[in-house]
């Protein structure tokens, strides 16, 4: 469990985080999405007590970072920096580590082997490519064999049999009851790996949601249609609510009605369909919207919490 | 429609207690013995320490016929062969910046306090176990170097035994001295943070600004250059002529300079406490 409550966090003039607050609840994997430079980091760092707060608080299981007795056996944490001295095996940094939380030594090796890093285990690490570091980078979140976890942008650099890889470990460290936090800025990534998004925008909370819900929700989803018949394929839209739009190819671009609806309602009015195709980009298309709009929530402090509410499930 | 919720709460027992000094100051072993310049900055120590002093003593024994009765009789054989300890308190004083800006570099610094977030104590093991090899090294190092030249120094030439007057407390000062070096300049790094910052600050202090005192007018060099580390280290090579003018007597002068390092380390331990990592 991570419980973040008005965290703001300022460098210099810049405003990095602003009174963030979210809650991650272990059994899921939560995603944590925003643009370049919105403050994702920022706030993992804060979480982990790397970064201090000017104002609001961030927990872990209930405590302050500061307060764990065991850290790393509460909390892993795979920070966006490489983090590891270059002239150093990657054995003897996980050792190092180890040997602060009294972790047992044959652990080290354990989390060495789930990474697929035994072979290399000796060799320094300022000789691993990008994929390896990352590959070690989990290992050492993973050491303490920790209920919460935290990963921001784990899949940087990885190729796609490590993007798998990445994916499956996060859902597989879900389902054994721990605290998933990972952040990245492709929704169409967390769409694979998520249960729920925390999706910020310029250091602000813009909402907290399942994913499942957010497609639903999203009033951009599209379905793209084709017929034989348009003319009357539109007036049957029309007539339930749905809004239509041809393209130049043709085809019609519908929203506010789903393909099930939309192929149900054709057969119904004995309507040919040639293609009936929703549109996946549409999710990206919603995060995009959402996050653009993030200037919108500036006047009003209280449509965090609100939204929060709204969205719990 | 929102995916199933996992029931399961991932728990399992942790022992009791928290992580202590001395886990810490384990991994802090780990650390400094598992990275090669740890080795070449102890070893190059070790290496300058003793060669030098093996010159300088071969040197004065070959010219020693040539050399004025005065001189001869002012001469110092237990300083002579510390010579090079006091030239390899550069080295040591790199390794102790290193060992600190090297966390910040390479940004081991996160891993570390993501394990130990009490930053203080983080130092504390640091300085423990930097300190103590340092201090060992040193000591040894004063000790090798003593026993080398006093052997170079063959007759017709004068050399200097542990029970010579003076001399142990030569050799024991010296080690002690470099070893501190070490460790004020780690305390150095933890409040300067970037190696090559930490490392020009450390020369400036050892070598440059006592240099630069030497421009103003006596008086005022008098009465300031006691306070640096380079003339209260002088202290300790003159056993046969009485401490060097304005500087503080030896042992009251290891005394300041551990109370410099003290006050490094605390006002260090500050600045790791507000700072973001
Ligand atoms: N140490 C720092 N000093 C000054 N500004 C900083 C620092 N760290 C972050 N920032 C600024 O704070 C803002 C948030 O940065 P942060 O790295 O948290 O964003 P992010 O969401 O992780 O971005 P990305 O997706 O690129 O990783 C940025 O404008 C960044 O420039
Ligand atoms: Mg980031």
């Amino acid at each position: 469990m991570i419980e973040a409550k008005g965290l703001t966090k300022r460098f210099g003039d810049k405003l990095a985080v602003d009174q963030l607050s979210f809650e991650v609840r272990p059994g899921f994997v939560t995603g944590f999405l925003g643009p370049n430079g919105s403050g994702k980091s920022t706030t993992m760092r804060m979480i982990m007590g790397l970064d201090y707060a000017n104002a609001g608080d961030a927990r872990v299981n209930g405590h302050h970072y500061h307060d764990l007795r065991w850290p790393l056996r509460e909390v892993g944490a795979l920070l966006e920096a490489r983090a590891i001295h270059p002239g150093r095996s990657a054995r003897k940094h996980l050792l190092m580590m180890a040997a602060a939380n009294r972790i047992a030594r044959r652990r080290v090796d354990e989390v060495l082997d789930v990474v697929g890093l035994t072979d290399v285990a000796n060799q320094r690490v300022g000789k691993f490519s990008l994929g390896m570091g990352q590959r070690l980078g989990i290992a050492a979140a993973l050491l303490g064999d920790p209920g919460v976890l935290l990963f921001d942008e784990p899949i940087n650099g990885l190729d796609p049999d490590g993007i798998r890889w990445v994916r499956l470990l996060l859902k597989s460290l879900a389902q054994e009851g721990r605290t998933v936090f990972v952040s990245s800025h492709l929704m169409s990534e967390m769409a694979l790996t998520a249960d729920e998004v925390v999706i910020i925008g310029k250091g602000r909370l813009i909402v907290q949601i399942a994913i499942d819900e957010l497609l639903a929700q999203s009033s951009r989803r599209s379905v793209r249609v084709s017929s034989p018949d348009l003319a009357s394929l539109r007036s049957a839209l029309d007539g339930v609510g749905a809004t239509t739009s041809v393209e130049d190819d043709g085809s019609l671009t519908v929203r506010g009605k789903d393909h099930r609806e939309i192929g149900t309602l054709a057969a119904q009015r004995s309507i040919v369909l040639y293609e009936l195709t929703p549109q996946s980009e549409s999710l990206e298309e919603a995060f995009m919207d959402l996050t653009e709009s993030s200037v919108e929530y500036t006047g009003s402090p209280s449509a965090s919490p609100q939204q929060l509410k709204e969205t719990e499930r | 429609m929102t995916s199933t919720p996992a029931t399961l709460n991932y728990e399992k027992p942790t022992p009791g207690g928290r992580y202590s000094l001395w886990d810490l100051m384990r991994s802090e072993w780990l650390k400094l013995s598992s990275v090669r310049s740890t080795f070449w900055t102890l070893g190059l120590t070790v290496i300058i320490g003793l060669g030098v002093s093996a010159i300088a003593s071969s040197v004065t024994r070959s010219h020693w016929s040539s050399q004025s009765a005065s001189s001869r009789a002012s001469f110092d054989p237990t300083s002579l062969s510390l010579t090079g300890v006091f030239v390899a308190q550069l080295i040591i004083g790199v390794l102790g910046v290193m060992v600190m800006s090297g966390e910040y570099g390479t940004g081991t610094i996160r891993a570390t306090l993501s394990a130990a977030p009490r930053r203080p104590l983080v130092l504390l093991a640091k300085v423990a176990v930097f300190g103590a090899v340092a201090l060992v090294v040193a000591l040894v190092t004063s000790f090798l170097a003593f026993f080398i030249g006093q052997t170079l120094l063959s007759a017709p030439a004068v050399h200097a035994t542990l029970s010579t007057p003076g001399a142990l407390r030569e050799v024991v000062g010296t080690g002690l001295f470099i070893g501190l070096i070490g460790i004020f300049s780690l305390g150095l790094a933890t409040i300067i943070r970037h190696t090559a910052g930490a490392i020009s600050t450390f020369v400036a202090i050892l070598l440059v600004v006592p240099n630069i005192l030497r421009a103003f007018p006596n008086s005022v060099f008098n009465d300031a250059i006691r306070y640096f580390p380079s003339r209260i280290g002088a202290a300790f090579l003159s056993s046969n002529q009485g401490p060097p003018r304005n500087a503080f007597s030896p042992w009251i002068g290891l005394l300041v300079m551990a109370a410099y390092t003290v006050a490094l380390l605390i006002l260090g331990a500050m600045v790791m406490v507000r700072r973001d990592a």
